[in-house]
């Protein structure tokens, strides 16, 4: 056990340096990635200012009972999660569709280390740290700005709901990704999800009621952004973040029995 | 005599490129299904829009200026418009000249271009009947929104599509066309959608703005592209004139640009066996 735990980060860590290495390459990508986010990030805000009054320049109503700095919160945490989905989750499960296509999954398989561990581990790419380090700092400054209580009590239990978090959306995405198995292109789908997941840009309660069921008992919104942020303003109650960490380990379960199955109906791609 | 020989044979070429086109993506009409579900977005917006007006009141200092049902439908407007001036050319174009797809293409006597508009064309008519089915249900839910455009309105907002599509084409094909100069034309796909997605009227009515950065989103092209085609199609008070003379005057500009810029760059041209 202990000695294939010391296997795994070993492969990990050989994983993300050659990934880093070759995309350190490119420095003008990183210079439009710097661009593409600080222009995202300008524009989301404003679109929150608007709600706040900054287009007649009243008080404005607001979003869900949040007051402006509480919103920019729970856009930190959205910004924090893209980052890494750029970061981790893009660069291998948008991949895992072409290797079903192409029949390079075949070679994945034969590799004397789990299949679900390589397909979603193998790379990493530097173009969401910006995002992160930007996504951090919003969360906590505007955390601080109400008067947030930011003791290593509150920050354990923000580390563990964003990573609840990132597990929700990996197994998300990793589940769409599966289907591809049977489906072959579903690229697509995946599009589908990464549209419906910008709802997250704004607090639960900012949406009407049916549209706020949809985001928390199907597609779980709530807790990849509403839920961390109400643990940096210190208000998450307990049945929540219990809830978040169970739905984060439902759906990482779901992922690892459903990758399983739809690996018996593989067939491969010349047979 | 030779300009009717010439329009009869340009008629041919459109009916060949199309009717090939469309029996193209017929094949695809599942993933275009997917496409047209991905642009959910004018929706989730109206949502946060929707019940930050209930919350507020009667206009609640928002300075939007509109009741529910005009917003409900000005939100299905912007994603009807999105749907149909939504541009690929950047992606298709780079795919062919990296293949050397491009080189069979340049030896036809047609611009390939066309190619590309025909397909997009030939797309959304794929579309169509997807789009109508999920503007069906949107109002299924929210029956109290529903109005259809009267006819003039309607053809308006279709020209106005169209004029939005063509302006959309030829400033994704500006970019598509610096593929000839560097690899990485792509990634500045990437910058001007950002504009687009918040100056077009995708994720906020343009009356909700700040009247300075209103002003500002006039001189570009943008809030002619999404906002204008939906304000049409929801039955808004909208200055008709001023932004089809805005719209003519972006295609005056960028249509003898992109002509310019492909006669520079074909110049350039170095796929393999070239």
């Amino acid at each position: 056990m202990a000695s294939d735990w010391r296997r795994y980060t070993r492969t990990l860590r050989r994983f993300w340096g050659t990934a880093l290495a070759g995309q350190l390459e490119y420095q003008l990508n990183l210079l439009i990635e710097l661009l593409a986010m600080a222009g995202n990030l300008a524009g989301s805000l404003f679109v929150l200012s608007l709600f706040y009054g900054n287009g007649s320049g009243g008080s404005g109503p607001g979003l869900g009972g949040w007051s402006w700095p509480e919103a920019q919160v729970v856009l930190g945490v959205y910004t924090l999660l893209d980052g890494v989905s750029s970061t981790l989750l893009r660069p291998n499960l948008s991949r895992i569709v072409t290797h079903v296509q192409e029949g390079t999954l075949d070679f994945v398989l034969l590799k004397p280390i789990d299949s679900q561990f390589w397909l979603s581990a193998r790379t990493v790419s530097p173009a969401g740290l910006p995002e992160i380090a930007v996504g951090l700092a919003l969360m906590l400054g505007a955390g601080l700005k109400v008067g947030a209580r930011l003791d290593a009590a509150t920050l354990a239990l923000v580390a563990v709901l964003l990573l609840s978090s990132t597990v929700i959306l990996y197994a998300l995405w990793f589940l769409l990704a599966t289907t591809s198995i049977w489906f072959v292109k579903t690229w697509n789908a995946t599009e589908v999800l990464r549209a419906a997941l910008a709802a997250g840009r704004y607090p639960i309660t900012a949406y009407p009621a049916g549209l706020r069921t949809l985001f928390t008992l199907v597609l779980p919104v709530a807790f990849l952004t509403t839920v961390p942020a109400e643990a940096v303003l210190g208000r998450v109650s307990g049945p929540w973040a219990l809830a978040s960490l169970g739905v984060a380990a439902g759906f990482l379960l779901l992922s690892r029995a459903f990758w399983r199955f739809a690996l018996r109906f593989y067939t491969s791609a010349s047979s | 005599m030779s300009t009717r020989l010439s329009l009869a044979r340009g008629l041919r070429i459109a009916r060949v490129l199309l009717s090939t086109q469309y029996a193209y993506m017929l094949e695809y009409r599942a993933e275009i299904a997917l496409w047209a579900l991905s642009g959910v977005l004018p929706f989730i917006m109206l949502g946060v829009w929707s019940a930050a007006l209930a919350a507020g009141g009667d206009d609640a200092g928002l300075g939007l200026g509109l009741s529910q049902a005009e917003l409900a439908r000005y939100f299905l407007g912007a994603f009807i418009a999105r749907q149909f001036t939504v541009v690929w050319v950047v992606w298709a174009f780079e795919e062919d000249s990296l293949a050397g797809r491009l080189s069979p293409y340049l030896l036809q006597p047609l611009q390939p271009l066309w190619r590309y508009v025909a397909a997009h064309l030939a797309e959304q008519a794929t579309r169509l009947p997807f789009v109508a089915v999920i503007a069906a249900l949107f109002f299924l839910l929210q029956p109290a929104a529903f109005a259809l455009p009267s006819p003039g309105r309607f053809l308006l907002a279709v020209l106005a599509i169209w004029l939005a599509f063509a302006i959309h084409f030829l400033l994704q094909s500006l970019i598509a066309i610096l593929c000839f100069w560097s690899e990485r034309a792509q990634a500045l796909e990437r910058l001007l959608f950002i504009p687009y997605l918040f100056l077009s009227g995708l994720v906020a009515p343009l009356a909700a703005f700040p009247p300075g950065v209103r002003q500002v989103a006039f001189f570009t092209p943008f809030p002619h592209m999404i906002g204008f085609p939906a304000q049409l199609l929801a039955g808004l008070e909208v200055s008709i004139a001023s932004s089809f003379a805005a719209m003519a005057g972006w295609i005056a500009l960028l249509l003898p640009l992109t002509a310019l810029a492909w006669r520079a760059g074909v110049r350039r041209y170095t796929a393999m066996g070239a």
